[in-house]
């Protein structure tokens, strides 16, 4: 079983990215062997309003076997209590909220109120670092990456919230994990699609160092090649149980609400 | 057979501490992917006594001189690239020449000098008389000067391959950082232009688009310093093409511009 808890639908206004569409989503999956996408609707991610995809996100998913929406959240909307709310409602595997794309404070008071109420529904949050690499982003491409400060803030606001955060690097990983405590860092869960496997070995180092129980598999397809999540752990000596913890078994426990 | 046109190894006289690790993890990497040979190049002492991009003379001798004995010492799997700072010309010439002569297979220009100065065309005419091909590390699109480099873009390269139209140039990893359709776009008439598909960047339509500019009779497989998306980046490109496609990318266009010879079944 492999899940992607990091895929998107829709096309993304920077650039020409092919295999946006559901249909060909389903190719890239079996392509690569990935049974379930948690998916987010990419161009409402640059909208002033992230949550008019949702519905079409979520229908969408409903249609296909290995899809599970991930909608959007915007903190600063009214009512956006009900989006979090039909999120639990629907079954939706996590919400995200990429404050930087809304124009609000990473770690402010909005971000705060949604981490708790996150919390208080047991919803994941979900975040994004970067979804390109700064050096080739277009040059109307100003959005700030998400600061490893605000993840430790957010993370710290409330007991209960659990983070899922998507394209960080060594860096930015070790900063948040050693900058918090136990019980904080076991609260987060790194997806792995923008850590470097050999020769740095930054992959392989984390797993060591932070532990495999606090590492998820994504891809960002596809505006990055999935297959690139899957090389990585092909270039481990990893035991089965490790890799299937990775690959799945890692975020089926943090759908239920617990650690791995 | 696999060619890895853009690797990387660390020696002794560098910062890196790990630097053993880190070459036996690139050799180790290399048995899964099936890479048949690295095509290696050492940048001088990588900042340990001059900077990376612009290199002593003598810490270009003495990295050339680490990878010649890499060579040796795995004589099946690595060949190397000649590393010159071309503002020492007379040095660079002699040091193109003595590791020619000793083994090596092409030349390395990271980021000393920008690719269309005049100063390169002493070191493209050596190029063309011992036929060997010149690896020209490139930022894609430089919108301004970056710290700690006199980085060149495709436009500069394509300049430089212009005035030696004989030269086989390797513009360097297209998903190393940077605008790739910038140099996508300049490379599209420039045939003796090749373009390295290393890089971290594993961009959706990347690929699409080098096949699209270059064809795949110019693109050459590489990793740089992330294998794994060097990796991703082949399988997928497995998944789009003919067998006789992905042969010509994972090693027949390398073996077309290195000297004859320069691989084992070549």
């Amino acid at each position: 079983m492999r899940v992607d808890c990091n895929a998107f639908l829709g096309a993304y206004p920077w650039r020409k990215v092919p295999g946006t569409s559901p249909e060909a989503l389903v190719a890239a999956l079996a392509r690569t062997k990935i049974d379930v996408a948690w998916l987010t609707h990419l161009p409402s991610l640059f909208w002033r309003d992230p949550t008019a995809g949702n519905a079409w996100l979520c229908e969408t998913a409903k249609a296909h076997k290995g899809f599970r929406p991930v909608p959007t959240v915007h903190p600063g909307l009214a009512q956006w209590e009900h989006v979090l709310a039909d999120a639990a409602n629907a079954g939706a595997p996590a919400v995200r909220c990429d404050p930087l794309y809304l124009g609000i404070d990473p770690a402010g008071g909005e971000m705060r109120v949604l981490a708790a109420a996150c919390g208080a529904t047991r919803v994941p949050l979900m975040l994004a670092v970067r979804l390109e690499d700064a050096r080739q982003r277009h040059p109307n491409d100003r959005v700030a990456e998400l600061p490893a400060a605000a993840v430790r803030a957010l993370i710290r606001s409330d007991p209960d919230v659990r983070l899922i955060v998507t394209h960080a690097d060594r860096a930015f990983i070790e900063e948040v994990h050693f900058g918090s405590t136990p019980e904080e860092a076991r609260r987060i869960w790194w997806d792995i699609c923008w850590i470097w496997g050999p020769p740095e070995d930054h992959l392989a180092t984390l797993l060591e160092t932070i532990g495999s129980e606090r590492f998820v598999f994504g891809t960002g397809q596809p505006l990055r090649l999935p297959e690139n999540s899957v090389a990585k752990l092909d270039l481990l000596d990893l035991k089965p149980e490790t890799r299937a913890a990775i690959e799945s078994q890692n975020l089926a426990a943090l759908a239920t609400g617990g650690d791995a | 057979m696999l060619i890895d046109v853009h690797a990387h190894f660390y020696h002794q006289r560098t910062p890196r501490s790990d630097w053993r690790e880190r070459n036996a993890s690139r050799l180790g990497a290399g048995e899964k992917i099936g890479i048949t040979v690295h095509v290696a190049s050492i940048l001088g002492s990588f900042g340990l006594t001059s900077p990376t991009y612009f290199p002593s003379p003598r810490d270009v001798t003495a990295g050339n001189d680490a990878l010649l004995a890499l060579q040796r010492a795995h004589p099946e799997r690595i060949r190397g690239y000649a590393c010159v700072n071309p503002n020492y010309t007379a040095h660079a010439r002699a040091e193109i020449v003595r590791c020619l002569d000793a083994g090596m297979i092409g030349i390395k220009l990271a980021a000393s000098r920008r690719a269309d100065d005049p100063l390169l065309d002493p070191i493209a005419a050596l190029a063309r008389e011992r036929r060997v091909p010149v690896l020209q590390h490139i930022w894609q699109h430089r919108r301004h000067d970056w710290p700690g480099q006199e980085a060149s873009d495709a436009v500069e390269l394509c300049t430089l391959a212009r005035r030696h139209p004989d030269v086989a140039f390797i513009l360097a990893h297209i998903g190393g950082g940077g605008d790739w359709l910038h140099s996508l776009h300049a490379v599209r008439d420039v045939p003796n232009v090749y373009v390295d598909l290393s890089g971290s960047g594993v961009d959706g339509g990347m690929l699409e688009a080098c096949i699209e500019s270059a064809g795949v009779s110019r693109l050459v497989w590489g990793s740089d310093i992330t294998m794994d998306t060097g990796w991703a980046k082949l399988r997928y490109l497995e998944s789009q093409l003919t067998r006789e496609e992905i042969a010509a990318i994972r090693w027949k266009n390398a073996a077309r511009i290195f000297p004859a010879g320069a691989f084992p079944s070549d």
